[in-house]
């Protein structure tokens, strides 16, 4: 464990999910929602609107965990989710965010 | 859309138009400033019968009632603030059971929308995590979508409530209107893995021990001929879970009844020794499993489910199969073969002879089992039975013999006390033809009971069965034997007249206590037409067993 950099920890335990959404006030609340009630910690989080606006896309880094299979689901499971993709902790969306958060 | 002459009409002229387009003849709900442009229209229908329930709670449940009875979306309305609170229990209980229900709100006008308004509460977010769906609608326009979009949500996959959040001044937007658009329905899922059916009916065909389990799955997707046809080709002993009771006639020779906490000691027994558990539309409750390491240990697990999330859920399946479990079944009983399992269900046969459900009292009116026993007999299968919360509804559900899908309405899920009179009136009114039973308690009947003043002014078909223990009496025995005895809040000190307060709301009342002919009394009360109460005490001592403990394994029972 200690001979792991602060990137590799990352890459072992972290999961970064790409959301389609519909681009409306309630949105966000149905998909975070999903998380806190099950005590699922979200450690980041980007969302913009795409094209014309009428679809927004989500980012979310959340740590890898049995419940994640379930997790994923669920949110699938949201009508105004259109769609979800899993991709590994390193990808670049929240690296090239790193600048603002130090 | 289909066209017509174009119209100026108001939001809430428009939700009515919809809603009696989409085929809706009753709701429920109870008026209020935010809601008052929606029921001034609703005035103005003459297809729509508009229920004045007591309480907004009771409107809920008289729309879970009418879609349990008649598996179709219902509809209750509130007006904005403690109306809505008051509708979160009945939705939540819907989302617990899978149960399609439309609520709609009236919320304060957009433009105080954040400002705590008078009555203001924020529906749409309360409501999300209890909703399978919910809107908070923007503008007139945006209803000539939503409110469609409701009701197919509420119907499609697996069902569920849907709330639409309409705030006032979106209901007094005045626009034009020339096209309407199809009225809201279920629409397909898509067709099952046929690879996967095909493995599934190779692990049927080659097990030893198999059971099938079947959940509320099978009821909502109108399979329960299927299911009792697959059960049949292929000699399968079948278990129900609460939710499913009524899906395969109990007294049918390969049904066990319903499995778990207290479900009997050879249908949780049987279960323990399975080595292939065939699960149509059930989600694996912990009230159905117990402890779940210790639930079917050697069974290999098809669980059959159109919600992708319950597979593999609580329990990885070997084979899971997405899909809606009638088109599932359809597919997998043709290649299921057809044998007699001599060995299991001699095995199986020989469990019931040595561990069946044991009903001390069967042939005592005044007794739980017995009481249970009578209404049935005074009975047929065209009665529908619901329930309240607690012991009466597992005696209820261990002793009555269902066997119609839809017969049996009972709040699972979520075990709301207070569920069961106003289910009941929804069922009454959404098929007056029948009789509706409701089996509650001294507890649970008070959760409610404003709704004998809508069952009598609606004239329902109810019967009311209160056994009365003085009692919160699944409490009461869960203290007995898990808490040492320390019985503490669940011994009532003062007990209403029962029989008065039936009568001061208008209902027929009779006491079997008092009745020197019980059985000819309750036969009288069950044939008499509109609501009637039937009281009757029960010992405060009287168990639910067997039973098994929370968190336990289903081998583990206690008592029965
Ligand atoms: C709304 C609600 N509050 C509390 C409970 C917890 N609870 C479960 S059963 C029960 C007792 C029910 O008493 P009663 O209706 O008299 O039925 P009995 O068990 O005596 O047959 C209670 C308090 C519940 N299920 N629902």
């Amino acid at each position: 464990m200690n001979a792991n950099t602060k990137t590799e920890n990352q890459a072992l335990s972290r999961t970064v999910l790409e959301l389609d959404v519909n681009n409306h006030a309630g949105v966000m609340s149905h998909v975070v929602g999903l998380f806190s009630r099950r005590a699922y910690n979200v450690e980041g989080i980007l969302v913009m609107p795409v094209g014309n606006g009428e679809t927004s896309r989500i980012w979310l880094m959340v740590n890898e965990e049995a419940r994640l299979e379930q997790m994923v689901k669920q949110v699938e499971k949201l009508e105004d989710v259109l769609a979800v993709r899993r991709h590994g902790a390193t990808h670049e969306v929240f690296e090239r965010m790193e600048e603002y958060f130090r | 859309m289909s066209s017509n002459k174009t119209e100026t009409l108001s939001g809430a002229q428009i939700v009515v138009r919809l809603l009696e387009r989409q085929g809706v003849r009753t709701l429920s709900g109870i008026p209020g400033g935010a809601i008052l442009p929606i029921y001034d229209a609703l005035s103005q229908s003459t297809l729509i019968h508009h229920v004045l329930a007591r309480h907004e709670q009771g409107a809920g449940f008289f729309a879970q009632g009418m879609a349990r009875a008649t598996g179709l979306p219902a509809v209750c309305m509130a007006s904005s603030g403690p109306g809505a609170t008051n509708l979160v229990t009945a939705i939540a209980d819907a989302k617990l059971d899978s149960i399609p229900l439309v609520a709609i709100t009236g919320q304060v006008p957009k433009s105080m929308i954040g400002t705590d308004a008078f009555q203001e509460v924020d529906t749409y977010g309360l409501t999300i995590p209890i909703t399978k769906h919910n809107f908070l609608v923007g503008s007139a326009e945006e209803l000539l979508d939503v409110i469609p979009h409701a009701f197919r949500l509420a119907a499609s996959g697996r069902p569920g409530p849907v709330l639409v959040d309409i705030p006032k001044d979106v209901q007094n937007q005045r626009i034009e209107v020339s096209e309407w658009p199809e009225p809201g329905v279920a629409v397909p899922v898509p067709v099952a893995d046929t690879g996967r059916i095909a493995s599934a009916a190779a692990m049927i065909n080659e097990a030893e021990r198999p059971i099938l389990y079947l959940g509320g799955g099978v009821v909502h997707s109108g399979a329960s001929a299927l299911a009792v046809a697959l059960a049949e080709k292929a000699s399968l002993p079948s278990v129900m879970t609460l939710m499913a009771l009524g899906a395969m006639p109990v007294d049918h020779p390969l049904s066990l009844g319903m499995l778990g906490m207290h479900g009997a000691r050879c249908t949780n027994l049987a279960l323990d020794e399975c080595d292939l558990l065939i699960a149509v539309g059930a989600r694996f409750d912990d009230r159905a499993t117990g402890k779940v390491a210790a639930f079917c240990p050697q069974a290999k697990i098809i669980h059959i489910d159109i919600d992708p999330s319950e597979l593999d859920k609580v329990k990885t399946a070997h084979v899971g199969i997405m899909g809606d479990v009638r088109n599932v079944l359809e597919q997998l009983t043709p290649q299921v073969k057809a044998i007699i399992r001599a060995p299991w269900l001699t095995r199986v046969a020989e469990l019931k002879t040595n561990h069946p459900l044991r009903m001390p009292g069967i042939d005592d009116p005044r007794t739980p089992y017995g009481l249970i026993r009578a209404v049935a007999d005074c009975l047929d299968d065209e009665a529908t039975i619901a329930t309240d919360v607690g012991q009466h509804q597992m005696w209820v559900a261990q002793a009555y013999p269902l066997r119609r899908p839809r017969q049996w309405l009972t709040s699972g899920g979520l075990g709301t006390m207070g569920f069961g009179l106003p289910a009941a009136i929804g069922a009454a009114l959404a098929e007056p033809e029948r009789t509706v039973v409701c089996f509650t308690g001294d507890g649970s009947i008070l959760m409610n009971v404003q709704e004998f003043a809508t069952a009598a002014e609606e004239d329902a078909n109810v019967k009311v069965v209160l056994m009365n223990n003085a009692s919160l009496g699944l409490v009461f025995q869960q203290q007995t034997l898990f808490y040492g005895e320390r019985i503490f809040a669940s011994k009532y000190k003062g007990m209403p007249d029962f029989i008065k307060v039936a009568e001061g709301f208008g209902w027929q009342a009779l006491d079997l206590d008092q009745a020197s002919d019980p059985l000819a009394a309750l036969g009288k009360a069950l044939h008499s037409r509109g609501p009637v109460l039937i009281h009757v005490s029960i010992d405060m001592r009287e168990q639910v067993l067997p039973m098994v403990a929370p968190g336990a394994a289903n081998k583990d029972m206690i008592g029965g």
